[in-house]
């Protein structure tokens, strides 16, 4: 990773935890087969490139955008439209790619020339409304996205479950269609984090800090800051596009909740608080701890109320049952902002900050 | 010759006319301070030539070009360096990071997005010396924020040199400074004076300054330009003695 920006992570243990999660990531197939895990660590992946993606913007330039969701979803749709319309072929697959990324840009592009110009408010603004305006349109014209129901769709053979590779015998778990995918989903992943990490280490990516920390000096330095920042914008649309087709690919549809509802973009704007704003190694963290706490948190509470019940404890069953996750869910999320306000990253950098090297 | 004109230069805010009909021209080799009282329009006068405000009427030109259009990033390529009168840096960043962003403007260096910007040494080198010719070279890694105000100021005025530009504008490069700061900024302003290529502006207040450095002295009042000469007659002009020690002037956008 610092071979390719030159900006590490400046925090011992900031490298250890981004070690252990790629590495779990990397091995999931083999040492966590079972089909929860292997969705759990996809959305790691996907999420943590989305998120980057999002902190290119919101931790970089401070432009707030509520239309990250919008271009995951043109990602999501375009790739399960033209699998569904063309039927399972590569051609469809590039198709979809071809069709939609060009037409995120293009959009963000559009949304930026026209409100990047003026106060941030208007741009958070028309953002909410054209993302708005894209999930009432997925739901309703029905003949192409399918409404409410979405888009199922068939993948090319060689990326089915039933394309086996390797047989069982060999690590104990078969290497098949759905094992590739899901590596491709995390190369594809990592090489957009990689990527984005190079492009705010750039000449460019000082000017976008420099619009963030001060947009009227930036200008009378003789920065046209409404390119950088529309340039910026249209290259977090490419990457989430991105990470929509490769979340599209995984679960093999594509419909208004897992791709364009704005709970998705709370999640987004979630992780990359809790992961660090302005770092990128923060989407990485943010999305792993977010994403873990989503899916694990109810079993672990289940046995801790268990647990509690059994040892005869008070009050604390009922306070642990499974169903009172989401209440514990967001007191982590208060707590975490609370006492990271700059994000786990943030706070592991301060401390190495202050340790003696 | 490289000259800055402004022609009838005017701007309104609402019915309050801040800059009214402002004609004048600068040479290349002349240091101009422009004097008035407070809210006589001097900032406002810079903000319409370096960009940062559209005229109402009237024209900016420079060097055979028309600018009255052009945006203030683009008047700063054009040539136009401005050093501001509230400090105006960007404040978390790293004091070699703002001269080094000023430089990669100068450089030409925009959307660049696929180097590390560490491999422009060039720049780094550039905003170093930078640095040390406004006596910052020790306190580059600290962020902008942490600065003293009269090191803050220093700052301000290291952008504008980065810029490398044909017109420099300062406006009251030494306010606030602590009297062991000032003569660091009045040696910089001297030392460029030496190059004759330049046109330098200068809002001051201090009198003695005025004095020590101005080739040319231009007054403003309520806007208008009231007086404009050699610094003695202008100093004895009874104009600035009315408009520096009559009755106090109306409240303006200054």
């Amino acid at each position: 990773m610092m071979i390719l920006s030159g900006d590490r992570p400046r925090s011992r243990i900031l490298n250890v935890l981004l070690l252990v999660i790629v590495v779990a990531l990397a091995v999931t197939p083999f040492v966590f087969p079972g089909a929860k895990a292997m969705n759990v660590a996809t959305k790691i992946c996907v999420f943590a490139a989305l998120v980057a993606s999002y902190d290119l913007l919101l931790g970089y330039t401070g432009t707030v955008s509520f239309a990250h969701t919008l271009f995951y979803g043109i990602g999501s749709y375009a790739i399960a439209i033209a699998l569904y319309a063309m039927g399972p072929t590569w051609t469809a697959v590039a198709t979809g790619i071809v069709i939609g990324l060009p037409l995120a840009a293009l959009l963000a592009l559009g949304i930026g020339l026209f409100s990047l110009r003026v106060e941030a408010i208007f741009f958070a603004m028309i953002t909410l409304a054209v993302a708005s305006a894209f999930l009432v349109l997925a739901s309703q014209l029905s003949w192409l996205t399918g409404g409410e129901d979405g888009r199922s769709f068939t993948l090319p053979e060689l990326l089915r479950p039933g394309t086996v590779f390797i047989s069982k015998d060999w690590f104990g778990v078969p290497v098949n269609g759905r094992t590739l995918t899901y590596y491709i989903v995390f190369i594809a992943s990592a090489a957009m984090i990689l990527a984005l990490l190079r492009v705010v280490n750039s000449p460019f990516g000082r000017v976008l800090q420099a619009i963030r920390e001060n947009r009227f000096r930036a200008e009378a330095l003789g920065f046209r800051t409404v390119f950088h920042l529309t340039y910026a914008n249209c290259l977090a649309a490419v990457v989430a596009a991105s990470a929509g087709v490769l979340n599209a690919l995984w679960l093999r549809y594509a419909g208004p909740d897992t791709s364009l509802s704005f709970a998705i973009m709370l999640d987004i704007l979630l992780m990359v608080v809790i992961g660090g704003m302005g770092t990128i190694y923060g989407a990485i963290v943010g999305a792993a701890v977010f994403i873990l706490a989503q899916n694990y948190l109810q079993a672990l509470m289940g046995v801790a109320s268990t647990a509690a019940a059994d040892a005869g404890l008070p009050v604390l069953p009922g306070l642990l049952h499974p169903d009172r996750w989401l209440l514990w869910l967001g007191l982590l999320f208060i707590a975490s902002v609370y006492f990271f306000p700059t994000g786990i990253v943030g706070r592991l950098r301060e401390l190495a900050r202050k340790s003696p090297r | 010759m490289t000259t800055l004109e402004t022609r009838d230069l005017t701007i309104r805010f609402g019915g309050h006319v801040a800059v009214n009909k402002v004609s004048c021209v600068f040479r290349p080799g002349e240091l101009t301070a422009i004097v008035g009282p407070n809210g006589a329009g001097k900032t406002t006068y810079f903000n319409l030539i370096s960009g940062q405000l559209r005229a109402s009427e009237g024209r900016v030109l420079f060097d055979g070009n028309d600018l009255t259009d052009l945006s203030a990033p683009l008047r700063t390529r054009a040539g136009l360096g401005r050093a501001f009168q509230l400090t105006n840096l960007f404040p978390n960043l790293s004091v070699e990071e703002n001269v080094r962003l000023a430089v990669q403007a100068r450089s030409g260096v925009h959307y660049d997005m696929l180097r590390p910007w560490r491999t422009r040494r060039d720049l780094i080198a550039r905003a170093d010396e930078i640095l040390d010719s406004v006596a910052l070279g020790n306190r580059r890694d600290v962020a902008a924020t942490v600065l003293s105000h009269g090191d803050q100021r220093k700052l301000e005025v290291a952008l504008m040199m980065a810029l490398e530009p044909k017109v420099f504008m300062f406006d009251e490069p030494t306010a606030g400074m602590s009297v062991d700061e000032v003569p660091v900024v009045l040696d910089l302003i001297a030392r460029l004076k030496k190059d004759t290529s330049k046109i330098i502006l200068l809002v001051e207040h201090k009198m003695d300054v005025v004095r020590s450095l101005a080739d040319r002295i231009i007054v403003l009042h309520n806007g208008q330009l009231v007086a404009d000469g050699k610094p003695e007659e202008v100093i004895a002009s009874p104009i600035v003695q009315e408009a520096y020690l009559g009755i106090a002037p109306p409240r303006s956008a200054a």
